[in-house]
Formats: structure tokens, sequence, C-alpha cells
């Protein structure tokens, strides 16, 4: 079509109407403003414990009707999608929801979240130092916790162990061994969700702990050059190719999918012998299987390595989720926010519902609590598991910045899958650096 | 026996070419709103350096040379090429066969089409998740039927996990490309059937020498919706494997996704979605010369 007068309206039409359309996005999307002056937004994960932030900020907002707190919910992998966005273009809501790690270190440098250093100490003064110790970035407190500690446990099937004859490992020869005669009950002898990818950081992590202590991360998470080449880890991959190769976690792990919970079905139908997850999947098994949950599911701290440096009582998992304020919000959106984490997070009724949910809050001299609870046995080794910590390694895949992330979990894969060998892998991580 | 006059009568185009161009305002603009616009941003974004964090910074060509020397990124390339030639060797063959068979108008013909096009009505997410839960080596159907030959580790070897996605991609577009060709088929005059059989034309002869010929067009059509589409293949992929195992199946699409919204590396991302759009214009622009469909010329004359 030649240029016409028709055309050249057209276009100028559609120039008006982007114009508009783009004028009109800064209004929506965000963390939008509230109803009254201190009113303050928040956006929340569902499932977990959704239950006790609901419980939370209801009594917030009876107890503060001109100083509301909106949430909005979400779903785990949209939120991690859509905050850091929102973060990025100025949109985020006041209270920010993380699992602190590489993240919030990224928040922090870019100055998108507020440092809280000594106006929270009311959310933080009886929190374990091990998780506390998770909110800090560069010598600032940039988040506090905001529910409960999930470490990774080795769940095992009692009938299926006791069937093999064998025990409980405690250290990895032990586990060694159990892998034989479990195979020889022809079960798969430790679940694992290989099509997940991330459950397989916990063997990593545990292993590289329990052989060269948490330093050996240290030094990755600095970006020391060659960190990854450290023998710690090159040990640990070898461990985990070893094995691999013995048949540890069956034909078909790869298939095994975690978000679906089939690695815990395989426990609990007792086609797998162990299963080393996070305490998270607790909650799911007590619904879907509550019988082999009261009389059967067994749980230990992951096993030491012999001649290892690392301290055994050292757990990884996911220390807590956090609460982070944003330092786009207004003053006083911002000055609700604090109050909030001080007068809600952790108080008795958020304890008490965390408690409920059948989670371990991260907080000092709980015995008492717990103990009064219906079912205090698998609280108790948990929270005992995070009381006792000498160090609690945040999942990697969260410390790490996510490319770095990314590329750990693709080549973590490999390894498993036994496409690279562990000098392969470790050189490739190396190169991350 | 005619079926039809051989020159329909056509409106004579009016002086100026054809109805006023503000018909075509609305599609225009959305089109304008919801495709150019986010595309020249991502074409700009690709000659940045953004973490989705802060302001983009100028990158210069930095996001190619990087996306081009990415080893991830090639092997996604030359999966997105092996993809797209199985896709279209099983899906062709078996969706030209399958519209043919049934077009004709037997009962029993019209109720197993209705069962094939099923599919055609189901979400990819549901497809993806179903046949997750099926072929899943301990819970699912070879599990439960007792198949050993069933029982196979389909999604986590990474041999294996490229072909299930060839199989499932097809399971779910062969209805659609079927319903083509069976429309197809149906448009041919029966007149040149009638005398081929009368110079006594085998079955597979009037197949060779009167369907196929007759069904350049659709042939056309769908092998260009089969080639371009299978570049744009992401939702069924990424539940079903999320680009696992060990990046077997991480096409170029997938690896768009991860980068961009994985690893927030939005630059190179960006560069991998330009050329996704490049080839995928180049594709259907290319298919369309090479058949000469552009002319779009009848395939009845004297019929």
């Amino acid at each position: 079509m030649a240029p016409s007068s028709a055309g050249r309206t057209l276009t100028a039409a559609s120039a008006v109407l982007v114009l508009a359309a783009a004028a009109g996005c800064g209004g929506f999307g965000g963390g939008g403003s509230s109803p009254g002056g201190g009113g303050a937004t928040a956006w929340a994960l569902t499932g977990g414990s959704e239950e006790a932030f609901r419980t939370s900020f209801e009594s917030w907002n009876e107890a503060n009707p001109d100083r509301e707190i909106a949430v909005e919910w979400f779903a785990n992998d949209a939120y991690k999608e859509k905050i850091r966005t929102a973060v990025g273009s100025g949109q985020a809501p006041t209270l920010v929801f993380s699992w602190a790690g590489g993240t919030l270190a990224d928040y922090a440098r870019s100055g998108q979240v507020q440092d809280l250093s000594g106006q929270v100490d009311g959310a933080t003064e009886d929190l374990l130092p091990s998780v506390a110790a998770n909110g800090e970035v560069d010598g600032g407190l940039y988040a506090v916790p905001n529910n409960q500690a999930q470490p990774a446990v080795l769940y095992y099937n009692e009938d299926v162990l006791a069937d093999a004859g064998v025990e409980p490992p405690e250290t990895l020869a032990d586990m060694m061994e159990a892998v034989e005669a479990l195979k020889d009950e022809g079960v798969v002898p430790i679940a694992l969700a290989g099509q997940s990818v991330w459950p397989e950081l916990m063997w990593i992590q545990y292993l590289t702990d329990r052989i060269g202590g948490p330093e050996v991360f240290q030094r990755i998470l600095d970006g020391e050059e060659g960190a990854w080449s450290d023998p710690a880890v090159v040990e640990a991959a070898t461990a985990i190719e070893d094995l691999v190769e013995a048949g540890a976690f069956g034909d078909g792990f790869g298939s095994v999918d975690a978000d679906s919970g089939a690695d815990t079905a395989l426990l609990h139908t007792g086609k797998a012998g162990m299963l080393l997850q996070g305490s998270w999947v607790y909650p799911n098994m007590a619904s879907d299987a509550p019988g082999f949950v009261e009389d059967g599911l067994g749980h230990t701290a992951f096993p030491v390595v012999e001649g290892g440096a690392g301290d055994p009582s050292n757990i990884v998992g996911n220390p807590a989720n956090f609460w982070s304020v944003s330092s786009d919000a207004p003053e006083e959106e911002r000055q609700t926010a604090v109050d909030y984490l001080n007068e809600q997070v952790y108080n008795e009724e958020h304890v008490q519902s965390l408690l409920d949910l059948g989670s371990v809050p991260p907080v000092a001299g709980l015995e008492e609590e717990i103990a009064a609870q219906d079912d205090p046995e698998h609280l108790e080794f948990t929270y005992g598991m995070v009381r006792d910590a000498d160090h609690f390694q945040l999942s990697w895949d969260q410390a790490l910045p996510p490319a770095q992330a990314q590329e750990l979990l693709s080549n973590l894969d490999l390894l498993f899958l036994g496409e690279v060998t562990p000098e392969e892998f470790t050189a490739a991580m190396d190169s991350t650096l | 026996m005619r079926a039809a006059p051989p020159h329909r009568a056509r409106p004579a185009p009016a002086s100026g070419g054809g109805p006023t161009p503000w018909m075509a305002a609305p599609a225009l603009v959305l089109f304008g709103l919801f495709a150019l616009v986010p595309l020249a941003g991502v074409a700009v974004l690709s000659f940045a350096s953004w973490d989705g964090l802060g302001a983009p910074r100028w990158a210069g060509a930095d996001n190619w040379v990087r996306a081009a020397g990415d080893p991830v990124t090639r092997e996604a390339v030359w999966l997105t090429v092996k993809l797209t030639v199985l896709c279209y060797l099983f899906q062709a063959p078996v969706s030209l066969l399958l519209g043919v068979y049934t077009a004709t108008r037997t009962r029993h013909r019209e109720v197993l089409a209705v069962l094939y096009f099923l599919p055609l009505l189901f979400s990819s997410a549901a497809v993806a998740l179903t046949f997750k839960g099926l072929l899943d080596p301990n819970f699912g159907l070879g599990a439960a039927l007792d198949l050993p030959l069933l029982a196979r580790d389909w999604l986590g070897d990474p041999d294996l996990a490229l072909g299930v996605v060839v199989f499932v991609v097809g399971w779910s577009f062969i209805p659609f490309h079927a319903l083509l060709y069976q429309g197809g088929v149906r448009q041919i005059p029966a007149s040149l059937y009638e005398a081929a059989r009368i110079d006594g034309a085998s079955a597979p002869a009037q197949f060779l020498h009167i369907t196929l010929p007759q069904l350049k067009y659709t042939i056309v059509t769908s092998s260009t919706l089969m080639l371009v589409g299978s570049l744009t293949y992401f939702d069924l992929v990424f539940v079903l494997t999320a680009g696992g195992p060990g990046g077997a199946t991480r096409i170029l699409p997938l690896d768009m996704y991860l980068t961009g919204f994985r690893s927030y590396d939005m630059g190179q991302a960006s560069a991998i979605g330009v050329v996704l759009v490049a080839v995928g214009l180049a594709l259907a622009l290319g298919l369309n010369r090479l058949t000469g469909s552009h002319r779009m010329e009848s395939r009845q004359e004297g019929a």
C-alpha cells in the first residue's frame, strides 16, 4: 500500500494507542497502593506454611484497622519469576518474601531492600543463630525469617530395612553396604527425584560438608579461583559416582518427579528403602500415608564420612523463608512493615500455628511447646537438628547467583546420569566462578 | 458430469485496490501492540545486559557473541533441528494416511475420526502431565500392567527422552493435520476417481496419481505449520521434561526461557529469541517460495 493520508492517520493512531497502553502499564501489576495512609502490601506463597501466614496477617489487621496489610497469594514458581521483575521495576510489595541467599544479596546490593539492623529486635531476639545469619548481607541485616526451618533428613522405611537386615546407616560405608543388601531384596535402595534435579543438590551438599566442612562452599561463594576443584568436592562427586554405579538410586531415578511426590511415594509404598529429602515432605507423607508415618517411617541424620573434616551436626536445607522490606515503599508503609515484623513474626500465636502445621520455627527454647504437640517425635527430631547444628547450609542453588545456580543444576544432572566424570564436573563448575 | 463450473465469477477489484484500508486497522493495531512492539523490545534488549533488576546496560554485540559460543545454546540449535526433522518425518505420513482414511464417509470411519481428533481438545499441559504419569517406570502404565517392556526410564534416560518428546508432540498434533488432509481429500472431485477407475487404475495408483497431486497445497500448508510450529514447542516439552535429562531435550525455545527466567540473563535470552523469530520467518517464507504456493494457481483445471 502506497503511503496515503489514510495510512498516515493509521500510523498516528497506532502510535497514540501504544503510548496510552505504555502509560497504563505503570498503573497495574505492582504491589498496588493500599487504602489507608499507613497500610502496606505483602506477597506470600500458597501451600506450605500458608495457614500460619494467614493467621498472622489476620490478627495484625484486626489489631491495626488503620494500617492494614493487603496480602496477595502466589504459587511457588509463578512467584519466583514475578517478584524479581517487580523488585527490579520498583513495583515490589512492601514486604518481599524470599529464600535469602544470592537473590537477597542482589536486592541488597542494588539498594532495593532496606537495611533493618537494630530495627527488628522483636523478631530476631530469640532466633537460632544458624538460621538468622542467612538474612545478613555485607554486615547488614536485610531479611528476617518468617516460617519454619527445613533441614534435609534421611528418611527410611523401617520394614524395608528390616527385611533386608540392615540398620539405618551411620557412615558412608554403612550406606554402601545397605545399598547392596537392599538391591538383593529387589527394592530401590534410595529414592531420588532425579527429574526435578534439585534433590540431587542435597547429596553433593551433605557429602561436601561431611568431607571438607562448610568452608569449602564458602570459598566457592566467595568466588575463589578453582574453588570447585577442592579435593572435598572431587571426593563428594566421586562418592556420588560410586553410589550411582552401585545402583543406589535404581535404574529409573531420572523419571522420578519430586513435585508430584513420586519420591516419597516410592518410600511409603515400600518400593524404596531410604530417601534424602527436606523435612517439608513430612506433612505430605502424613496426609498420603498416615499409617506409614505413624508406624514405619524412620528418620536419621545424614551419615558421616570416615576421616571427613565436617562436623556431623551440620545440616543443609532451607533455614527458613524470609521477609525483607522494600526500599521503594513510602516511609509510612515501611514503618508498618517493620512494626508487623516486630509484633507478629514468631510471637506466641505464630509459633503455635507453625507447630500445628507440623513444622518447627527456628526459635530457641521451644522444647516444652513441642513436647505438648500431638505427635512430637518428628518435630523434636528436626528441632533438635536445627538447634544443635553448628552450621546450617542454605541450598546451594539459592545461595549462588542465579546464573551459576543453573550451571550447577545442569552439571549435577549430568554427573548423576553418568555423562560426566567427577573431574569434568568440577572443571565445568570452576569455569563459572 | 461436472462438480463445479470451471470459472467462478469473482467481483472485479475496485480501482484503488479493494475495500478501504481502515478495515485492516483493528487487526494491525492489535498486531502492532502485542507482536511488533514486544518484538522490537526484545531486539533492543538483545544488545543490552540485564538481569531483571535495575536498569539494562548497553552491551553491544556481547550477548550475540556469547550465545554463538555457548555450547548449551549450540546443542539447543542442533536439538531443535533434530526435533523438527523427526517430528516432521513422524507426523506428515501418519496424518496424511489418517486424513485419507477418515475422508471416506462410512460410519465406522466417522466414529474413528471423532476418536482420533480427541487429542486436539486437550491442553498441552494436561497432555504432558498425563504422559508423564503414564510413562513413570515406578507407578505408570508399565508397573500397573506389569509389562517390563513399558516400564522403562522413558523420560529419565537421555537416549530415550527426545524420542518420547517426538511421540507425544506427534500424538498431540497429528489430529489437527489429519483434519486438514481430511478436508483436502473431500475437496477432490469424485469425477477424477471415476475416470481413473474406468482406465483401470489400482487403488495405490489412484492415491499416487490423483490424491497426492491434488493435495499439494494441503501438504504445503500442513508442512509449513509443522516445521514452523516445531520451532515454538514449549509448553509440552517444558512440562514433560523441563529440558532434561542432562539437557537432552533442551530445545531452543526452552533454552531461551531457562536463560531468561532461571539464569536471569535477559540479554542472551533475547538474542536467542530474535534468532528464533528470524529462522521461523525465513522457514515460512522459504517454504512458500520453494513450493510456488504464493502463486496460488488452481489444482482443479479440467476437473
